[in-house]
């Protein structure tokens, strides 16, 4: 694995010369709690619209905000899981803008003094090559609540369901220098908050949004001006947003324009970004310290509890399963990219321990399961194939019972009718063990050899025709037969 | 520290309070009078010393993530101006 600043690689090359893209990301990840930041009104999606708010959330005069200790504790989680600092002692500020999601006026949100500092992500570009993004901070804020504007040609129609969730701001460090670098860090860190359980980083439900700061500039000059473009709500259009609005600054910048620090929507079904709000109503959020809230000061033990209950991080997962299960860097990627999936895979190898194979273990969870959970619009450990099926399948293969190609249809059943069955069981019911015994596959050589003198004639000068008879006497032994024991024999008889 | 009439016109817009043309001089007047009386604060030498948040010491009190509150959509809707099917109604916004 190389791990390193990213590279040069990635320049575009303009009209003028070579110009190189610069992101940085704000991401607002929600926090998974069952209960509000400052209230105890319900967090779940989807409900009727304003039946999740207390009074505290429609910001009814004298109504106390009083912090959910829970949500401080997943701050706290997601900060170790990016190896941050904690900072014993943060603040909670008044971000004030005025708006009809913020009935407060004000969002309570930490500024100078946030719960987490400096940390980073190994970012994976390729299963082999990965690149470093460091973390600035994180903090907590309160969510805004949810305007709708297609209900009336006039009107806007507001639910504060979501007003006063907790939110976290992860800030990124200007890392970043193309679009598929920019959207393989959001894809690490969204992966990384699923493991530590503090985010279910479901974008298309707005769990987890990204703010994208993109800067152009001649490689090696100082940062240029750079744009914000808010609330990009997939991991596609996050690489959509920073190709279009990289173009649009090098288009200006190379007719001699200037560029204007701002902040931008970006238009997925136009492909363009556009500005947001104009200079003069730029805001002005005159933050201070929230008089209702004392500093959060954390005990030393409340971090390092929450610490010695951390789980093992993806990368941390990949290293132990190339290390211990001998599997390739790019297996080993592709099952601990979802932690139930890893899961999965483990408990198959760790079934009634054996010596079972375990890179053949992941080869049928990545392959033939993997495309049929797909098929179904469900991820592995959510398919009925338990994984004992799957072990039981390999020790099959590897102990020579079945060949590959029956155990693909022995998966066929287990999708099919035998759901329920262990392979062994469906072997034993559908007769399909495999034909080891010499004799009766050298009967079957025998009859398709003396059935195609001509073929056998050909194949003596071409021994690439070899495959044919091998086809031949899978297909009389009913797929039962052992390939390498046929092959054998066939390439003794034919001489070849 | 004083304020001039702009700064009052901006305040006044980030407040959302209508203020007219002729009563921007005798807010400013106002504000500057407020502030002159706070300004007397600056005297004091606190370089070094930690801001009190508290005069007696204590913590944050932190609450269990418990759901508490909610299921009183009406109640929460009683002095909106206007709502429809559980919303409020405002104005409409888009930025």
């Amino acid at each position: 694995m190389t791990a390193t600043a990213s590279t040069s690689s990635n320049l575009i090359h303009g009209a003028t010369g070579d110009w190189e893209i610069v992101i940085g990301m704000e991401i607002h990840a929600q926090v998974t709690s069952k209960s509000k930041l400052f209230s105890g009104a319900a967090t779940a999606f989807g409900a009727e619209p304003n039946s999740q708010v207390s009074l505290v959330d429609a910001a009814m005069p004298g109504m106390l905000p009083v912090i959910n200790e829970a949500c401080v504790a997943q701050a706290v989680r997601t900060g170790l899981g990016l190896k941050a600092q904690i900072n014993e002692r943060s603040v909670f500020d008044r971000k004030n803008y005025f708006y009809p999601d913020l009935p407060q006026g004000y969002q309570i949100s930490q500024y100078k003094h946030p719960i987490v500092g400096a940390g980073e992500v190994v970012v994976d570009l390729t299963p082999s090559e990965s690149f470093t993004v460091g973390i600035e901070r994180l903090h907590l804020e309160q969510d805004a609540g949810k305007s709708i504007h297609d209900q009336s040609p006039t009107m806007s129609f507001v639910d504060l369901n979501r007003s006063g969730v907790a939110l976290m701001e992860i800030v990124s460090k200007p890392d970043m220098r193309s679009a598929d670098e920019a959207k393989a860090y959001v894809t690490k860190l969204r992966t990384i908050l699923r493991y530590l359980g503090t985010c279910d980083g479901d974008m298309e439900k707005g769990s987890l949004r990204a703010d994208v700061n993109v800067s152009v500039r001649r490689p090696g000059e100082p940062l240029g001006t750079r744009c914000e473009i808010k609330n990009v709500n997939s991991i596609r259009f996050i690489g959509q947003a920073v190709d279009t609005e990289a173009r649009r600054q090098i288009g200006i910048l190379e007719d001699g324009g200037q560029i204007d620090q701002e902040t931008r929507l970006f238009d997925p079904g136009k492909g363009e970004t556009r500005s947001m709000r104009s200079k003069e109503e730029a805001h002005d959020y005159r933050y201070f310290p929230d008089p209702d809230l004392l500093p959060l000061e954390l005990k030393p033990d409340f971090i390092t509890d929450i610490a010695a209950s951390l789980p093992e991080l993806p990368d941390a997962k990949k290293a132990r399963f190339i290390a211990d299960y001998g599997l390739s860097p790019y297996d080993a990627s592709v099952l601990v990219a979802e932690r139930d999936l890893a899961d999965y895979y483990e408990a198959a190898v760790k079934v009634h321990p054996g010596n079972r194979d375990a890179k053949l273990v992941a080869n049928w969870i990545t392959g033939d399961i993997a495309a049929y959970a797909n098929t179904q619009g469900l991820s592995v450990h959510e398919t009925h194939i338990r994984p004992e099926q799957v072990a039981d399948l390999v020790d099959l293969i590897s102990d020579k019972t079945i060949s590959g190609k029956i155990a693909k249809d022995i998966v066929l059943l287990l999708i099919g009718d035998e759901k329920t069955s262990l392979p062994r069981e469906i072997v034993e019911k559908h007769g399909l063990k495999q034909v080891t015994d010499t004799g009766a596959i050298e009967a079957a050589v025998d009859a398709i050899m003396a059935a195609n003198p001509e073929k056998v004639a050909q194949a003596r000068a071409k021994p690439t025709m070899l495959g044919w008879f091998v086809g031949q006497v899978m297909k009389s032994t009913g797929g039962k037969a052992n390939p390498q024991a046929v092959n054998d024999l066939l390439k003794a008889k034919l001489g070849v | 520290m004083s304020v001039d009439q702009a700064t009052v016109r901006r305040i006044a817009t980030l407040a959302r309070i209508a203020v007219s043309e002729d009563e921007v001089p005798h807010l400013q007047g106002e504000l500057n009078a407020i502030l002159a009386f706070v300004a007397e604060l600056d005297e004091v030498d606190v370089s070094g010393v930690e801001p009190m948040t508290s005069v007696t010491p204590m913590a944050l009190p932190l609450r269990a993530d418990v759901v508490t509150a909610g299921g009183i959509a009406e109640a929460v809707l009683r002095n909106a101006p206007m709502s429809e099917d559980g919303y409020f109604v405002v104005p409409k916004v888009i930025e």
